[in-house]
């Protein structure tokens, strides 16, 4: 039995050596070329002069292409076509490409790419969320408004009310291996790219327009990225496309990374918000009416803000019954890099701005913030009855377990004791305070465009009774390969080595989604298990056939083909069917039911179902400088009915520690003119081995998914980083007992921050 | 130019290649070892750590700012030359084992910081792995495997050792001088000579600005530079004494400065960078002169056979400039053996592996005669106030003389402004570093009482 088992990651053994190869590991031909972008030094404004002379003349260029030497579409964008490859006469950020050199080096192409003499119009740059509005500078013509009830006469009506505001910054997906790609031409205009996407069918179409083909004409295989997190779902196209130009301009390979600085510099991050909240509520913090709103900072693309934007607003409940609420969202577009997808796609944000209300509610009413949660969770599906509970947008809420999930941790982590002990423990302190605090996750699983949850796979058995296996997701180390490999195991019941995973190829499976949304077993692993099921019933038959017995006496378990009381290998049997002429390949598809989504009117079933989790936080603050640290995490986490708990545990602590990082020490800091002044680690700060809690307890719930999704098991890949909210929670709990006033701590919670909120905390101000 | 060291166990003798091209190309792109990554081309992620052994020490180095010409006469070992063939190393097999890797890029990296770790017999993990970022894990599967790896020294370890000891280099060449002496001398005939140690600086220059950067002259063959001598009164510290090595050292005469240089850079920059490139390059944020002028340190110049000895907070005239003259270079740093109450204190954003927003000396003697105690002297310095490492010399002369209370520190609340006007940028506010200022030297009078006064000291 695969399924279920805490396999390894299926390259484990190739990471620890050094032989896992990522997309710059390949070994090109020796006349292969390398690629650099030139990019603006403004953030907006317009090219009046471009020299390139220089950039010609520096050794070791081929070719400087620029916007106007480009065949066909001038185009990178995964939405609306507003992002041209190389700019065309505007600028729109500091650090857009602008040109594009050709050489036989990649640092004689970062050489040569900083020698252009580029004058411009320069214009002031929108950079803020303030300057944003005040220019109306935005996508789509207004906001976006979801609405239950009537917000304004329950907060009206409410005994308590209070307003509040939370920024929020941004985070760069600081995936280790940057950027990559390469592309090979091949006889007739065909095309082969290797790239470090998620979206291998994106970057196949946007290159394909680049290059005026087919898409049968270029083919694209990825094999791993190293890290991806969102980061390289529309980010990697550029690349891409790039190389394919060069190729097609050269007749050569060629290969294009970004240095990590051009990374910073050139590509998308998450988005930063404000979130404005007014809310109405009782005594016991139960919340009657919410008005809540959401200022985007799209910068200065499309990109995929909108669909991250509604799934901010999507998630603006997390976890809380809101009877009244009404939730606007305004998508500015501001002169910086492309805010783009990023686990959790906006979640997180949404997450984060309702988890403060809960926050805020109970320090106004000097009530356990957990006790405030509690009372304002939706229902547990099973104690819910005749009348199910619905979110904001009119979707049902029929599986809920937080309550249970909730006091299950409680317990286990000792809560209610520590606090008490740790209110001591401030109480007699001076300088250090601790704080500890819980927050839930309810993450809705789907695409929210629901045509793109769908997902094909192609699945050989060949005549010694090895498999190999394909599927439209791509690895990028969240352990899916070996995830769908388990499934494939499963389904002819063979060791898992008698399945060779192989790179995702728009070759082999057409017309895939991005490996985003949390969706790439869900999907994937049905896709597989579907193939596979066609493959297992063409031989079921045969092998009935042969032995005379019944089709659904035939058997496959422990490398085993049982035909009533006979046994074969799987292989023998593998053989008999290829003696028998039966197809021993199928494709697989899989399209996830249920789901149907207005987004326009804020109303349906965008999710399938929802995953879940709760973690309890502590940390430690330093009232004179602010310093802190995370002392404690414990976390249950609902991943159904684990397709693998080691990788599901991996994805569990990964996911909190990078939340974690996004509210505390990531910061992204512009400059007044534009530039991205934390490009590059020395400046941008994840967190490394020290920051992650000393003490750090993680665990699966038992829980099967109701729906019937692969083996009942539930995404993993996005909910656990809301988790890390927690540790946010946990410092402002922290800075709130330096005084009596509410610390109103924004985020990233650097040290500075933390220290503001304590002075605020003390003085009111 | 001839370079010679050990690859995996091979001899490499280079003669074409430039010596400030850095090891981390040469691998991937000369030598097709790819396994070795790029994650940052600054020194800052891990992803490219090599080990590299000489007679003395095995470090983990970032092979990215790390240049040919400071190899020679040492042996390299990337992950590819880790284990003998199809073993892996109990470090690998337990990565394995407890789920340490994801996305795997991180990984050889990480690998081989804790084979070196292991080898050194460091057992905080979290130090072993300051220098390493991994994006997927959150890195308490790497440290349970850290935990579980039995112990080996690896075979090629000794057989590196005895190919190193009959390596038979040519004559160095003029890049590499072989003493202080002939430092002095290359120096002095060629001004310009730009002195690589541990690159950890210029290598940046090169990877990110594409600087011109010769001539120059790598320090590693001058080994008498690389000492810690005792005269009576202090400590001489050579210039190119690691920034790990006087880490180590410090632990013996205080805590408090062996403290704040665990945080300094990660492991693998602290075995490459030198107590004298941290001084030479004027960095105001630079963790190691607050410390020392702090501590009443003494930097002694050398031009030819002349030598000058100034306080160090002299040296630093402005941003960007210092007192060096013509044919002059760093020789070496003198150090009080009397330290007496000397605290360091770095606040950045992260604690390890960051630059400083600020980073503060302190050190007053105060007179225990009186009842509370009377400031009798205060040197007290910081970095990343101002355009240089600096002395806060208007608020020791308001507290010297005065009791040596809490109130006596904020009396000095408006004179900071008179030693400071800090700037603002990615790493803090202007406001944010004034309050800190004196908030630091409010956890020096708690520290001094005794007080848990730092975040990092709390477990539960």
């Amino acid at each position: 039995m695969s399924v279920g088992q805490a396999y390894p990651h299926d390259t484990a053994e190739l990471h620890v050596t050094g032989a896992a190869r990522y997309v710059d590991d390949h070994s090109l031909p020796s006349q292969s070329l390398h690629l650099a972008f030139g990019v603006s030094s403004i953030a907006s404004g317009l090219i009046k002069n471009m020299d390139l002379s220089q950039v010609y003349a520096s050794a070791g260029v081929v070719a400087v292409l620029s916007a106007a030497d480009l065949p066909y579409a001038n185009d990178t964008s995964p939405s609306v076509g507003d992002e041209p490859l190389l700019a065309t006469g505007e600028i729109h950020y500091l650090g857009q490409p602008i040109f594009l050199v050709i050489a036989k080096s990649h640092d004689a192409a970062r050489k040569a790419a900083r020698l252009a003499k580029i004058t411009y119009d320069e214009q002031r740059p929108i950079l803020t969320i303030d300057e944003a509005l005040s220019a109306n500078s935005r996508f789509e013509e207004g906001p976006r408004i979801y609405e239950k009830g009537d917000a304004k006469s329950a907060i009206e009506n409410a005994p308590l009310r209070l307003e509040g505001r939370l920024e929020l910054g941004g985070q760069e997906h600081f995936y280790l291996e940057g950027q990559a790609a390469f592309a090979l031409p091949g006889e007739d205009g065909e095309m082969l790219v290797h790239s470090s996407t998620q979206h291998p069918s994106e970057v196949q179409h946007k290159v394909a327009d680049a290059l005026g083909l087919g898409m049968h004409e270029v083919r694209v295989e990825v094999r791993r990225m190293g890290g991806g997190f969102g980061g390289k779902e529309s980010q990697a196209n550029a690349l891409a496309i790039a190389c394919a130009l060069g190729a097609h301009h050269t007749q050569k390979p060629c290969k294009m990374r970004y240095d990590r600085d051009d990374d910073f510099i050139i590509t998308g991050k998450r988005h930063g918000f404000r979130i404005e909240y007014s809310v109405g509520f009782d005594e016991q913090g139960v919340i009657s009416g919410l008005h809540v709103t959401h200022y985007v900072r799209c910068g200065w693309s499309q990109d995929l803000s909108l669909p991250v934007a509604d799934r901010a607003m999507l998630h603006a409940d997390n976890a809380y019954h809101l009877k009244n609420c009404k939730i606007v969202s305004h998508r500015l577009r501001t002169h910086t890099q492309s805010a783009t997808a990023f686990r959790g796609f906006g979640g997180p944000q949404g997450v984060v701005g309702i988890e403060r209300v809960m926050d805020h509610v109970a320090h106004q009413l000097d009530l356990d913030p957990l006790l405030v949660r509690q009372r304002n969770y939706y229902s547990d599906a099973q104690t819910q009855g005749a009348s199910v509970q619905t979110t904001p947008y009119g979707m049902e809420v029929a599986d809920f377990v937080l309550n249970d999930m909730t006091e299950a941790l409680v317990h286990s982590s000792d809560y209610h004791q520590r606090r008490q002990k740790i209110a001591q423990w401030n109480a007699a302190q001076n300088t250090l305070k601790r704080g500890i605090a819980l927050s839930p996750v309810k993450f809705g699983i789907s695409f929210t465009l629901t045509h793109l949850n769908q997902a094909g796979a192609l699945v050989h058995v060949y005549q010694d009774g090895t498999i190999r296996m394909n599927h439209g997701g791509t690895e990028m180390g969240q352990g899916l390969f070996q995830k769908v490999a388990q499934v494939c195991a499963r389904s002819f019941g063979v060791p898992l080595s008698a399945v060779k995973i192989t790179a995702t190829d728009t070759a082999k499976v057409p017309n895939t989604s991005a490996t985003a949304a949390s969706s790439g077993s869900d999907l994937n692993g049905m896709a597989v298990k579907k193939a596979c099921e066609t493959i297992r019933n063409r031989m079921e038959a045969c092998l009935a056939k042969e032995a005379g017995v019944h089709p659904s006496d035939v058997r496959f378990e422990d490398g085993l083909v049982s035909l009533g009381a006979r046994k074969l290998s799987f292989a023998e049997a593998v053989k008999i069917c290829y003696e028998n002429r039966v197809s021993l390949s199928s494709t697989g598809f899989y399209k996830t039911p249920e789901i149907t989504w207005d987004r326009m009117k804020g109303h349906g079933r965008p999710f399938y179902y929802f995953a879940y989790g709760v973690a309890i936080s502590e940390v430690v603050i330093d009232l004179l400088t602010g310093e802190n640290r995370l002392l404690r995490a414990d976390i249950l986490h609902d991943a159904g009915q684990s397709l693998n708990p080691a990788i599901d545990i991996g994805q569990i602590e990964g996911g909190y520690v990078q939340g974690a990082g996004w509210l505390t020490t990531e910061e992204l800091v512009w400059s007044d003119e534009g530039r991205l002044m934390t490009h590059a680690p020395s400046t941008y700060k994840i967190p490394v081995a020290s920051d992650r809690p000393d003490i750090f307890n993680v665990a699966l719930w038992d829980n099967q998914n109701r729906e019937e999704t692969i083996y009942r098991s539930k995404a993993v890949g996005e909910p656990p980083f809301m988790l890390g909210i927690s540790a946010f929670l946990a410092l402002g709990q922290a800075a709130a007992a330096a005084g009596g006033h509410y610390p109103d701590l924004h985020a990233p919670a650097t040290h500075e921050r933390v220290f503001w909120a304590s002075e605020r905390a003390k003085h009111g101000h | 130019m001839n370079i010679q060291f050990l690859l995996n166990g091979e001899t490499v003798s280079l003669e074409q290649d430039a010596p400030e091209r850095m090891l981390l190309p040469y691998l991937r792109e000369q030598r097709g070892l790819t396994g070795t990554k790029e994650g940052c081309n600054e020194g800052d992620c891990g992803a490219c750590t090599v080990i590299v052994t000489t007679e003395n020490d095995v470090k983990p180095l970032n092979a990215c700012i790390l240049m040919l010409g400071q190899l020679n006469g040492t042996a390299v070992r990337t992950v590819e030359g880790l284990g003998a063939e199809n073993e892996l190393h109990p470090i690998q097999r337990e990565m394995v084992y407890c789920h340490a890797s994801q996305c795997g890029f991180c990984t050889p990296g990480i690998v081989m910081s804790l084979v070196a770790g292991q080898i050194n017999d460091l057992a905080d993990h979290d130090m072993v792995l300051s220098g390493n970022l991994c994006r997927c894990t959150g890195y308490a599967p790497i440290i349970k495997a850290a935990e579980r790896a039995e112990k080996v020294l690896p075979k090629w370890l000794e057989e590196d050792r005895k190919k190193l000891a009959k390596l038979r280099l040519g004559k160095p060449s003029a890049i590499h001088p072989q003493s202080s002496d002939e430092v002095a001398a290359l120096v002095y005939a060629e001004p310009k000579t730009r002195l690589i140690a541990g690159a950890t600086d210029i290598g940046l220059w090169l990877t990110k600005q594409f600087a011109e950067i010769r001539p120059f002259a790598f320090l590693s063959g001058a080994k008498d530079l690389a000492e810690i001598r005792e005269t009576p009164e202090a400590y001489h510290i050579g210039a190119t004494v690691s920034i790990e090595h006087l880490r180590r050292w410090a632990e013996g005469c205080s805590p408090s400065l062996a403290q704040m240089l665990r945080r300094y850079g990660s492991l693998q920059v602290r075995e490459a960078a030198t107590i004298g490139g941290n001084i030479a390059n004027g960095s105001p944020i630079g963790d190691t002169p607050p410390a020392l002028i702090a501590a009443g340190a003494r930097l002694v110049l050398r031009c030819a056979d002349n030598r000058r000895e100034i306080p160090l907070e002299h040296f630093f005239l402005e941003y960007g400039k210092q007192d060096l003259r013509t044919g002059e270079f760093v020789e070496g740093i003198l150090v009080p053996k009397a330290l007496g109450e000397l605290r360091i204190y770095k606040i950045s954003k992260r604690f390890d592996q960051d630059i400083s927003a600020i980073c503060g000396g302190f050190n007053i003697h105060i007179d225990q005669r009186d009842e509370t105690g009377i400031v009798r002297a205060a040197r007290i310095a910081f970095g990343g106030m101002a355009g240089t490492p600096k002395r806060a010399l208007h608020v020791e002369e308001h507290l010297i003389g005065k009791p040596w209370s809490k109130q006596s520190v904020l009396d000095c609340a408006d004179v900071w402004a008179q030693d400071f006007e800090p700037i603002s940028d990615a790493r803090a506010s202007a406001t944010y570093r004034q309050r800190m200022a004196q908030n630091l030297l409010l956890r020096y009078l708690a520290d001094l009482a005794g007080q848990e006064t730092h975040v990092l000291g709390l477990s539960l």
